[in-house]
């Protein structure tokens, strides 16, 4: 757990962005969850889960578009990530009853929620498990795919070779010592368009601002470590393929045309046949991975309207 | 002697139940349960070094808030262990059988030989899953952690995946046969790692002889 980041105002802007209005954290199982929330608490709440590696702040641009409409737009992050505490034990599992717990915390009815990536495989079970505490879903470039996806580890990635188990338990003998490279903010911002290769310059520094922390030797994600990408695990994707199609929450699902390094190579013509009744894909076209970044307006008017 | 070592933010107990040369036999517990604290009359023909490991959440290890266990996390758990023992033959009982056979796969160079028993938490959850489920426990900060009771008693163990490990501990670790099955119960995961070139049927007195003597 780290300090609170509703206390430090950003001091990289970017356009459109707003910090959260509040942020607090929610006790899981003995493990704080780190939540912020855009919009009047009066207002119907909304849910939002981003993706692996990410962090709430992510959501800085499109939350705030959520919320002048008329929503409390909470976003939590899962446990090692963002501000919320790094934990000895990471799982699926565990990340959906983190999710759980922030919702309990909430409120008893079922709200809307929005989940990005990783998030959406995630809210798909929370769904599946627990409809009733579901409204509506929306996942954005998270639904099943015949791929491996590369932010889950220790999951699914079936066809492991001796190479991928011994490179896991190095990660694993390391963890404890492992420690993210300090560097400038720009470093931070360079090393992470790697990774995201379509976002913005000058949006991966104002996330470097605000999804890292300044120590002595320079700043750091929050990140923890100890989370890497990749892995194996028994989780076959086709399981989550097949249970698709009977989703008891209505199901809105955006998809990226264009491939990149953290896409989930989800084939919007693959799946048409495994909606659930009245389910709807909308393909980006020339869109990666993090739709809602690319076209934040275009994607929280396509949501609203959703949401109805 | 007990000698704690670090797993994450994890300590865990690494147990010297007999001291001495020769090769080493370290004991994995089953499910909930933890470590001897002496040898256990049926490894007593073992002739060289005998530790016992207590997994996350059990014995003397820490237990961790808010769960998040997995069988390959805690695969972790066996490795970490290795890394202070060195190579070693594994027993292990129940779960502690199914993680052995995990990490003989894992490092089968250090890994001299799986020997798998029956124990609590030997069958896990199957080999699909079944309606899908969010469950939260109680904790109480105190070994056996329930968390670690609830979800490794359910872990997936889909036959195609299990069997994989069996296959790689048999093809890098010179071992024959590199899992030694002398436990009764049968789930499917253990019918498929029974068929595999790497393991065999052995009651546990001929599978010690077999490792403590080179393991072919």
């Amino acid at each position: 757990m780290t300090s609170p980041i509703a206390a430090p105002a950003a001091f990289v802007t970017y356009p459109g962005a707003v910090r959260p209005a509040r942020h607090h954290w929610v006790d899981s199982y003995g493990v704080n969850i780190a939540v912020c929330e855009w919009g009047a608490v009066e207002n119907p709440p909304l849910f939002l889960v981003h993706g692996g590696s990410d962090f709430a702040g992510t959501f800085d641009v499109f939350a705030p578009l959520l919320a002048e409409a008329g929503w409390r737009v909470i976003a939590l992050d899962p446990r090692g990530h963002g501000d919320s505490d790094h934990a000895p034990l990471y799982s699926w599992d565990a990340d959906v009853r983190d999710a759980l717990s922030v919702l309990d915390a909430i409120t008893p009815d079922p709200v809307p929620v929005i989940a990005h990536s990783k998030g959406g495989g995630m809210m798909l079970q929370l769904a599946e498990a627990l409809p009733l505490r579901m409204s509506k879903l929306v996942v954005i470039d998270g639904l099943p795919s015949p791929e491996p996806h590369p932010d889950v580890s220790d999951h699914e990635q079936r066809r492991f070779t001796s190479k991928n188990l011994a490179d896991w338990l190095d990660h694993r003998r390391n963890a404890a010592a492992n420690f993210r490279k300090p560097g400038t903010l720009e470093e931070l911002a360079r090393r992470r368009k790697r990774m995201n290769p379509r976002l913005s310059d000058e949006w991966l520094l104002y996330l470097a601002s605000i999804g890292a922390r300044k120590d002595a030797d320079g700043w750091r994600w929050k990140l923890d470590p100890a989370i890497r990408f990749g892995g194996f695990g028994p989780w076959r994707p086709d399981w989550s393929m097949s249970r698709l199609k009977t989703l008891p929450v209505p199901l809105l699902g955006l998809t990226a045309t264009v491939e990149e390094e953290m896409g989930w190579g989800t084939n919007h013509k693959a799946l048409e046949p495994l909606l659930p009744p009245g389910g709807r894909l909308v393909p980006f076209e020339a869109t990666g991975h993090f739709i809602h970044i690319e076209h934040p307006r275009r994607v929280a008017d396509m949501v609203l309207d959703f949401l109805g | 002697m007990t000698v704690f070592i670090t797993h994450n933010q994890v300590k865990l107990a690494l147990h010297t139940l007999r001291e001495g040369d020769g090769p080493s036999l370290l004991l994995l517990h089953a499910l909930g349960e933890h470590s001897p604290a002496a040898v256990p009359p049926e490894f007593a023909q073992w002739p060289g070094r005998v530790f016992a490991l207590d997994f996350t959440g059990h014995g003397a290890s820490t237990v961790p808030g808010g769960g998040g266990y997995t069988a390959e996390v805690l695969m972790g758990d066996a490795d970490a262990a290795l890394w202070m023992t060195g190579p070693a033959s594994l027993a292990g009982r129940g779960l502690g059988a199914y993680l052995a056979l995990l990490i003989a796969g894992g490092r089968p160079e250090l890994v001299r030989g799986a020997i798998l028993l029956d124990g609590a938490g030997l069958a896990g959850g199957g080999d699909k899953p079944g309606p899908l489920s969010i469950r939260g426990v109680p904790g109480h900060g105190k070994a056996p952690d329930p968390f670690a009771l609830v979800e490794l008693a359910s872990d997936l163990r889909p036959p195609d995946y299990v069997s994989r490990f069996a296959e790689l501990a048999a093809e890098h670790s010179g071992l024959d046969p590199a899992i030694a099955v002398c436990c009764k119960a049968r789930p499917d995961w253990l019918k498929a790692v029974v068929a595999t070139r790497g393991a065999r049927e052995l009651d546990l007195a001929d599978a010690m002889t077999t490792y403590a003597t080179g393991g072919r």
